[in-house]
């Protein structure tokens, strides 16, 4: 009990930190930050009143503890490009962005899993080598490549499914059902190859090493059933599975803009990446903290989830 | 009180065990699926450094006429790219910044970020407390996000990609340094060199380091692959490598369109990266079971 | 001047046979308790408790106890490789930190000798490496630290052409035991510690080590203090007797004569709880009573009174000191200190509970 208290308040600072650190980043920018803004034959008056308008003129301190007072209040101010609240935009984007990654990581879990438990179970035999094989393929895989294949094989060459796009709603319109979901088969499975490869490496470790111990053998000798131990594997290996599982989630929500870039889908990398090339910065700044603040407070979750489950990890 | 010594006149022949080194690479030398990539590696490397003399063509020569040309074009062995370059001697020779891409970020990061984990590991108290939490912020960003942010805000080009990489890289490098610098700085043989009277500095030096370095150097090679993804990956969204130089990552940004119509040829630099990426991790994968003897 | 002379001079001595070698006045250790949560601060674990002994030149000096008796941390401060938060260390005569000698001229002249015989070898160090490491420390050149490393482990029977460019896991344990003796004599130091030195090697191991040790303490003119929970050992090595219990010193004196005669009620049952070889010596009732206790809360009074089989109603609130009523065997116990208000009087020969021969 007490480590989770410690360690959500332990939180605080790592997310003051956090926000120091995208406050800043529109500072470390070389370049004009009005450059967006300001047509290039501006006066000097209009640029005194820009300037002084988006507060580019007070100290930064000040400025980050202003915008931070506002970010408390929902308040991430407004993008440059479409003049709209960047809360709202990537608030949308951002449930794209995790319909896309959830179902991503509940493919990768999936199959990572049957991998890892066939490589742990049978250590050592072809169906081994081959999980650890597919494995090291996915963690090697670069996603974007994958995604552009995939592409050239469902949807020029056969023609099943959509290249680009998330629906015939745009971004706004979302409804589970076969017209929408043909768009999500290909970026999700892309997705999915990164968690699998991982998922499948950690879940192998975790198999062959709970079989290993002396205490199973105990059980066996003793008569326990095949099923009966690999209850037994399972429930020690749940929390750590589940904990990587949502850790992995949180890295395809910030890690989503390849793919996203690839296939077109309106969620938060895709805005990420029109904001860095329009330089908007309200809307990089935004969508920059939200994912990360969002990154954090899974993190927490998840470690929380994870002391319930595990009576070891009780850190008293 | 005297103790005679006997110091001969001529040191006699002593039995030397091979070292850890020596150990570890011989059985490095028998993975074969290991060297098979070391091979791939090699070949990889030999292509990039030399390719000014290999390339068939001029990897810069534009021509309207001969854009996407296919597979197995006469004089255009891999076809041709969206500008009517030659494929095949631009994957040659960007087999140089995708290399370096990759491989430059980790090794900054391997020095930067085990001197500041070793420090903390060693010292301990404030000092520690200090340099991991700055390293918690950082870590508080999944890798991909932080390199687009420090990316996207610096700018495209080779040196801000670098930058950002290092700076991603960093806190990974930091955390393993610490964590093994402060169990080997809690073994017996640490307290042994105290207790004969040596200074910190020397016994970092003669105790800690040869302890330590080989596992923080296990974890950095598995890093590359990661980071030779994460390169192009900034090239592919037009922030590492700018035109008309040739990188995969970049190849793959600029045919993306071209995979309607020749999608092999658009496929081509993704496969290298591929390739590259695949080799270095079985590669670390069996540098880590060497080193997995007797401690 | 060759090396050998320079050591001589530098680690020759000062105060006279009759200066003890080690005098050590209260020394006090505790360590803070790392607590989860600020209104939790302020635990401490009191691990050596006032603690005052001295070593005689030319002896091998026992100290017993049980776990979390404070022996450990009372070698550790020896060694000064933890500084204790009160009390102060005199080397013959000289104030250990002190100008007069520093740090390193007194590392140079104490080692010490840890339980672990792996763990306290580099890995990564060739065995002469590892000797010859601390000898290089002190200035000593390579060729010389080299040439002693062999000649060391020469001495400690382990010949240098086959085990000097050995590496520690290439090595057994009580191999291992007599290169780390090998490296604490590198410097030809005046005195050793040896923590629980051989109470992880096989008996069989563990007598040809003792048997070493002896050896080299009548070659090199070394002193020791020997540290171990064995009594047995303790017997065989050891001239003098230190018992220490949670933290404190309760008795010490002269090996035969403790044995023979034990004091203080838990060094009676201490040795009483030593397994007799005499199947007509057996002990029906347990000696000791209880569990060893908590170091973060120790009981009022005399630490010891909870399972003292003599406690009385005082105990429990005055603690006793360490005095000298028995002419050379200093005691902890209200029995023996004088107006210690116990009804009873520490008998001048005590009748030991049980035979322990």
């Amino acid at each position: 009990m007490f480590y989770l208290l410690r360690r959500f308040i332990y939180a605080i600072p790592i997310l003051l930190g956090v926000a120091l650190l995208c406050f800043s980043l529109v500072h470390i920018a070389p370049g004009d930050p009005l450059v967006s803004v300001l047509p290039p034959d501006a006066s000097e008056d209009l640029r005194r009143q820009l300037t002084a308008l988006y507060g580019f003129d007070k100290p930064f301190l000040e400025q980050f503890l202003h915008w931070l007072t506002r970010a408390l209040h929902g308040d991430l101010g407004t993008s440059i490009a479409t003049n709209r609240p960047v809360m709202s935009e990537v608030m949308t984007a951002v449930i794209n962005s995790v319909r896309l990654a959830a179902v991503a990581t509940l493919i990768g879990f999936t199959f990572g899993c049957l991998f890892g438990f066939v490589a742990g179970y049978f250590r050592d035999s072809a169906a081994d080598r081959t999980a650890s094989f597919l494995s090291v393929f996915g963690v090697s895989m670069p996603h974007y490549w994958l995604g552009m294949v995939l592409v050239i094989v469902f949807s020029v060459f056969l023609g099943w499914l959509p290249a680009t796009g998330a629906g015939p709603g745009g971004s706004g319109d979302w409804a589970w059902d076969w017209e929408h979901i043909q768009y999500m088969v290909l970026p999700a499975v892309t997705m999915s190859v990164i968690p699998m490869g991982i998922v499948a490496r950690t879940i192998r470790a975790l198999v062959a090493e709970i079989l290993s111990n002396e205490f199973i053998v105990g059980l066996k000798a003793r008569g326990l059933s095949e099923l009966a131990v690999f209850r037994h594997v399972l429930k020690n290996v749940a929390p750590t599975a589940l904990s990587v599982m949502g850790l992995q989630l949180g890295y395809l929500l910030g890690g989503s803009i390849l793919i996203e870039t690839v296939f077109s889908w309106p969620g938060t990398g895709f805005l990420l990446n029109s904001a860095i090339f329009q330089r908007d910065f309200p809307l990089l700044q935004g969508t920059i903290l939200v994912l990360a603040v969002f990154f954090v407070l899974l993190n927490l979750l998840v470690d929380a989830l994870q002391t319930l489950f595990d009576p070891r990890i009780q850190r008293n | 009180m005297e103790m005679t010594l006997t110091k001969p006149a001529a040191l006699p022949v002593v039995q030397r065990s091979p070292g850890y080194w020596t150990t570890v690479g011989r059985r490095l030398l028998r993975n074969k699926l290991a060297m098979l990539a070391a091979l791939i590696l090699l070949a990889l490397v030999l292509m990039a450094i030399f390719a000014p003399v290999l390339m068939p063509a001029d990897p810069y020569a534009a021509s309207i006429l001969k854009r996407l040309k296919p597979v197995g074009t006469e004089h255009y062995l891999l076809g041709t790219d969206e500008l009517g370059r030659d494929m095949l001697s631009r994957l040659m020779l960007g087999a140089r910044l995708s290399l370096f891409m990759g491989i430059t970020p980790v090794l900054i990061a391997f020095a930067v970020g085990s001197a500041l984990g070793i420090v903390a590991g060693y010292a301990g108290g404030w000092t520690n407390t200090v340099i991991m939490r700055l390293v918690d912020i950082l870590y508080a960003f999944p890798s991909v996000l932080l390199a687009i942010a420090l990316s996207g805000t610096l700018g495209a080009g080779v040196g801000n990609a670098l930058l950002s990489l290092t700076i991603v890289f960093v806190p990974q490098i930091v955390r393993v340094a610490e964590s093994v610098t402060t169990q080997v700085r809690n073994r017996e043989f640490v307290d042994a060199a105290r207790a004969s009277g040596a200074s910190s500095l020397t016994i970092v030096r003669a105790h800690v380091l040869n302890n330590v370095l080989g596992p923080i150097f296990v974890y950095a090679t598995s890093l590359i692959s990661v980071s030779m993804i994460l390169a192009s990956g900034l090239s592919f969204l037009g922030l590492g490598v700018k035109p008309p130089e040739p990188e995969w990552g970049l190849m793959l940004n600029t045919l993306r369109t071209a995979i309607y119509t020749q999608p092999w040829v658009a496929a081509l630099p993704g496969a290298m990266i591929f390739l590259t990426s695949i080799s270095f991790n079985l590669l670390a994968d069996g540098i880590r079971s060497a080193m997995e003897i007797k401690d | 001047m060759t090396d050998a002379m320079t050591d001589t001079l530098l680690n020759a001595d000062v105060g006279g046979p009759a200066q003890p070698l080690v005098i050590a006045r209260d020394l006090i250790k505790h360590f803070p308790l790392k607590s989860k949560l600020p209104w939790q601060r302020g635990g401490e674990v009191r691990a050596v408790d006032g603690v005052s002994f001295e070593v005689r030149k030319g002896e091998t000096l026992g100290v017993v106890g049980e776990s979390g008796c404070g022996k450990s941390t009372t070698a550790r401060l020896l060694m000064q490789l933890i500084e204790q938060n009160r009390g102060e260390l005199i080397f013959d005569a000289l104030g250990v930190g002190s100008a007069q000698l520093p740090m390193k001229r007194y590392r140079s002249q104490v080692q010490m000798v840890f339980q672990d015989s792996y763990s306290s070898l580099n890995p990564r160090l060739t065995i002469e490496e590892s000797i010859a490491f601390t000898a290089r420390v002190h200035g000593i050149s390579a060729s010389e630290a080299t040439a002693r490393a062999r000649a060391l482990l020469d001495r400690v029977g382990l010949e240098p052409t086959r085990f000097a460019g050995r590496y520690p896991h290439e090595l057994s344990g009580g191999q291992r035991q007599r290169v780390n003796i090998a490296r604490a004599l590198v410097l030809r130091p005046r005195l050793v510690i040896l923590d629980e030195a051989v109470s992880a090697l096989d008996k069989s191991v563990e007598a040809q080590v003792l048997n070493l040790l002896l050896d080299l303490k009548a070659e090199f003119d070394l002193t020791y203090v020997f540290i171990s929970h064995d009594l047995n050992v303790i017997r065989y090595l050891c001239d003098r007797v230190m018992v220490m219990y949670l933290g404190k010193v309760v008795e010490v004196g002269d090996t035969e004569t403790l044995y023979a005669n034990p004091s203080h009620p838990y060094t009676r049952a201490l040795l009483a709880s030593m397994p007799a070889m005499d199947p007509d010596h057996r002990t029906l009732v347990a000696p000791l009573a209880g569990d060893p206790p908590n170091p973060i809360n120790p009981p009022s009074g005399c630490s010891f009174h909870p399972r003292c089989a003599m406690a009385e109603d005082v105990c429990s609130r005055r603690a006793p000191v360490l005095s000298d009523a028995l002419a050379g065997h200093p005691v902890a116990c209200l029995m023996a200190n004088a107006g210690g208000g116990h009804s009873r009087q520490m008998p001048a020969a005590a009748s030991p509970l049980a035979a322990t021969i």
